[in-house]
């Protein structure tokens, strides 16, 4: 039984930890929540020159050849730090979208830049606010030209190039999806900059009218394509997000400590030792649901969509409940522009619907049992 | 990552394999099941049969892997004694009379006892010859056991024991005995205990079962009138008795938590309920808000089956495991809580029956009516929350009205 990273992979996290904390404290994020930059340039920059945005891209592609378990402990620091850059767009999807489905020529063209961080890539599926499937995508990708909008698409205002899931022409139910790749800065394309919850990360509403695009994968395999994407991304996110609700842990905990009312620490009180206790408790079925998908991906495992669900699910569930339960800790500070409560409560609800709503995955779960014939 | 046995621990297994090949019979496909004669059999049967599956496992080393070969142990490391586990687990074997014994009792006595008498008890409980019990929580002293009243006064060379004990597991077929007196009403209340063993024959000693709300009898009440234990089976100093508790409770919340995981009906169960069960609009299973409740379950049980994963890849490597192991049963009993009961609405009118008449045999039913008491044995869920806030997280321990005065001048109520 060897259930835990190397310890190579655990260095390469401790790395992670002091370049995050040194170059992305929380007064970089709020920098980017309250200006117009759409994102920290000079932080990704210095990402890309370290070799991260290619951890799990060959050496082939320009990548550095590691592997998942890699892309993972780097994904939970990230988290931690709420680092505001676009690495879940351009890597646990774009990338992961390419290394799935690319062609040799189509990942030779886009790997290495990605890898460099020369290039920045996403993946567009909502069209507004329902969940996108079979039935709802109206998107239309037909002889290589693209029609329809995108909204919200996530870093869709800085990507240099997108991944859509569109409608193609012949099939029926689940077969009439299909992806096309698009330059984004190419004639048909226009975008427009969204409001959301978290302005530390920037998404689009993206317009396409005409535009240029060609096929990643095999016309109709679109949503099923996108759903193996998504179950790969989902297990990456998961890391990011035990590590953002770790981070909140840590600030419920040490507000607890530092805090008097009543005359004592407010940690001596049940009513908070209790809450804390419960956000450990779910904090660590996170890590170990993630620990297991990040299994799961780096053996490519027969369990990965179950492994997937299971880590989206519960780090979702941890992360939403640290982030809220943190703020309530805080009590009346918590609510202030002031503390940082409020940036891991935008980001928590932003990771919790960028890959779809959990309900999606626990429906999508059970299918997976039933399959396996678990009873 | 992989979840492989190292070399050493696959010899190890192949090797525990074969013996309990040669002496007992694998489990039945079904795993859990109401018709598993371990639960047929009257109780003096059971013991029988446990005591001679004990003597067996002794004399091979198997009874306690860690211990050292000289107490009866196979010197093991405990990786080892959890890859014996696994595997006994495949097997129709019988378990639980030794476990308190050999768990937290003899631990205690080894670790605070001479040599002499060490040796006298040891071997005797790893052959399942005698049985020991731990006598610590009172009517007044649940959670809160350091308020226990049990009176222990000196006589001489011997101490007079009055008072009554409670929930003690197995009092009633138990040889020996581990029990926490207070002998010195006036000092603090943590400083006034000492801790004695003592044979549960000694006169003056009755065992009285406890009737449980689910129906069975698992406790009992012990009481002590007049019981004379010589000071010669004191443990510890005198008025030292709740750090030598510590050492036998922390060796209970290890042993309670770590087994129940497979203690009831699960997510498998559930799903074949929610197959079997049509509702209004068809199969449970086809239900959104039934697929819902099973994928949460569903994944806390995963998550907490490679929480146990992450702890047995470090003893595997030979480090203490991360406080991470410390969740498991405030996972797991509240769970089977709100699943059995969760499985008894999908019954609807039905989930009332219970036995035979029930769906599953009224696996969920017995389920429902065991939850309350997992909660509560080995640690509420309200003290294990403490235990993680103060000993994991570093929160301070709560503000105790009850420190600096001696216990016979604090409060009481009825």
């Amino acid at each position: 039984m060897n259930f835990d990273f190397s310890d190579d992979q655990k260095l390469l996290k401790d790395q992670a930890q002091k370049f995050l904390t040194e170059k992305c404290p929380t007064k970089a994020v709020r920098k980017i929540l309250e200006s117009d930059e759409p994102y920290d340039k000079a932080l990704w920059k210095q990402i890309g020159e370290m070799g991260w945005l290619g951890t799990a891209i060959p050496e082939e592609f320009g990548g550095l050849g590691l592997g998942h378990l890699e892309l993972c402990v780097i994904a939970e620091e990230l988290g931690r730090a709420l680092a505001p850059v676009p690495f879940s767009s351009s890597v646990y999807l774009a990338t992961e979208a390419l290394l799935l489905a690319g062609s040799d020529a189509q990942k030779k063209k886009y790997l290495p830049k990605l890898a460099s961080g020369e290039i920045i890539g996403t993946f567009a599926l909502a069209e507004g606010p329902q969940p996108p499937s079979p039935k709802t995508v109206k998107a239309a990708f037909k002889s290589g030209k693209l029609d329809g909008v995108k909204s919200p698409v996530p870093d869709g205002d800085i990507a240099d190039f997108t991944i859509v899931l569109a409608r193609s022409p012949d099939g029926q139910g689940e077969r009439a999806l299909s992806l096309a790749i698009v330059d984004l800065k190419s004639p048909g394309v226009s975008r427009r900059e969204v409001k959301t919850i978290d302005a530390s990360r920037s998404q689009a509403e993206l317009t396409f009218k005409g535009a240029a695009a060609e096929a990643l994968g095999p016309a109709g395999e679109g949503w099923d394509l996108a759903r193996r994407v998504l179950d790969r991304a989902a297990i990456l996110m998961a890391f990011e997000q035990v590590g953002g609700a770790d981070a909140c842990l840590v600030m419920a905990k040490d507000y607890a400590i530092n805090r008097y009312a009543f005359g004592r620490q407010i940690g001596s009180f049940q009513a908070i030792k209790h809450k804390l206790a419960d956000m450990y408790v779910m904090n660590e079925l996170a890590r170990s649901n993630a620990y297991f998908g990040a299994w799961a991906l780096s053996t490519n495992a027969p369990d990965l969509p179950e492994a997937a669900a299971g880590a989206r699910i519960s780090a979702t569930d941890a992360f939403s409940n640290a982030a809220q339960e943190n703020v309530q800790t805080h009590g009346g500070m918590g609510f202030t522009w002031e503390l940082d409560c409020h940036l891991f409560y935008r980001r928590s609800k932003v990771l919790s619907l960028a890959l779809g709503a959990t309900r999606v995955w626990k429906d999508r779960l059970i299918s997976h049992l039933e399959k396996k014939n678990v009873a | 990552m992989d979840f492989n046995d190292t070399p050493a621990e696959a010899k190890f297994r192949t090797e525990v394999r074969a013996w309990l090949d040669a002496n007992a019979k694998p489990k039945s496909a079904t795993g859990f099941s109401a018709e598993n004669p371990r639960f047929q059999r009257n109780e003096a049967e059971a013991l029988k049969i446990a005591k001679a599956w004990q003597a067996k496992k002794a004399a091979k080393g198997y009874a306690r892997v860690t211990w050292p070969k000289e107490n009866g142990g196979l010197g093991g490391t405990p990786m080892q004694q959890v890859v014996y586990s696994q595997e006994e687990s495949k097997f129709d074997v019988p378990s639980g009379f030794f476990e308190i014994g050999l768990g937290m009792c003899i631990p205690t006595v080894t670790h605070y006892a001479s040599k002499e008498v060490a040796a006298r008890y040891v071997k005797p409980a790893l052959n399942g010859e005698e049985i020991w019990c731990q006598l610590f929580s009172e009517p007044s002293a649940g959670s809160d056991v350091a308020g226990l009243r049990t009176r222990a006064e000196r006589d001489g060379d011997d101490w007079i024991v009055n008072g009554q004990k409670v929930w003690t597991s197995g009092a009633h077929y138990s040889d020996y005995g581990i029990v926490l007196t207070r002998t010195d009403p006036a000092a603090q209340k943590h400083k006034g205990l000492t801790m004695f063993y003592l044979s549960m024959k000694s006169p003056g000693v009755e065992v009285k079962p406890i009737k449980q709300m689910s129906g069975g009898a698992n406790f009992n009440e012990v009481y002590f009138t007049n019981v004379r234990i010589p000071d010669s089976q004191r443990l510890g100093e005198v008025g030292a008795g709740w750090g030598v508790a510590l050492t036998t409770l922390m060796h209970e919340r290890l042993a309670v938590g770590g087994g129940q995981g497979g203690a009831g009906p699960d997510i498998k169960e559930l799903i074949a309920l929610a197959r079997e069960t049509e509702l209004e609009d068809g199969p449970a299973i086809r239900n959104a808000a039934v697929r819902e409740k099973i994928a949460e379950w569903y994944v806390r049980g995963q998550g907490l089956k490679y929480t146990t994963y992450r702890t047995l890849t470090a003893l595997s490597q030979g480090k203490v495991p991360g406080p991470e192991a410390s969740i498991a049963k405030i996972v797991v009993a509240p769970k089977m809580q709100i699943l059995s009961s969760f499985a008894m609405d999908l019954e609807d009118m039905g989930g009332v029956m219970t036995g035979e008449d029930a769906a599953q045999n009224g696996a969920f039913q017995q389920s429902y009516m065991w939850a309350p008491g997992l909660r509560i044995a080995g640690g509420t869920d309200e003290i294990l929350k403490n235990i993680i806030a103060e000993r994991v997280l570093g929160l301070p321990a709560d503000i105790r009205v009850d420190k600096d005065i001696p216990f016979n001048k604090l409060p009481t109520g009825r």
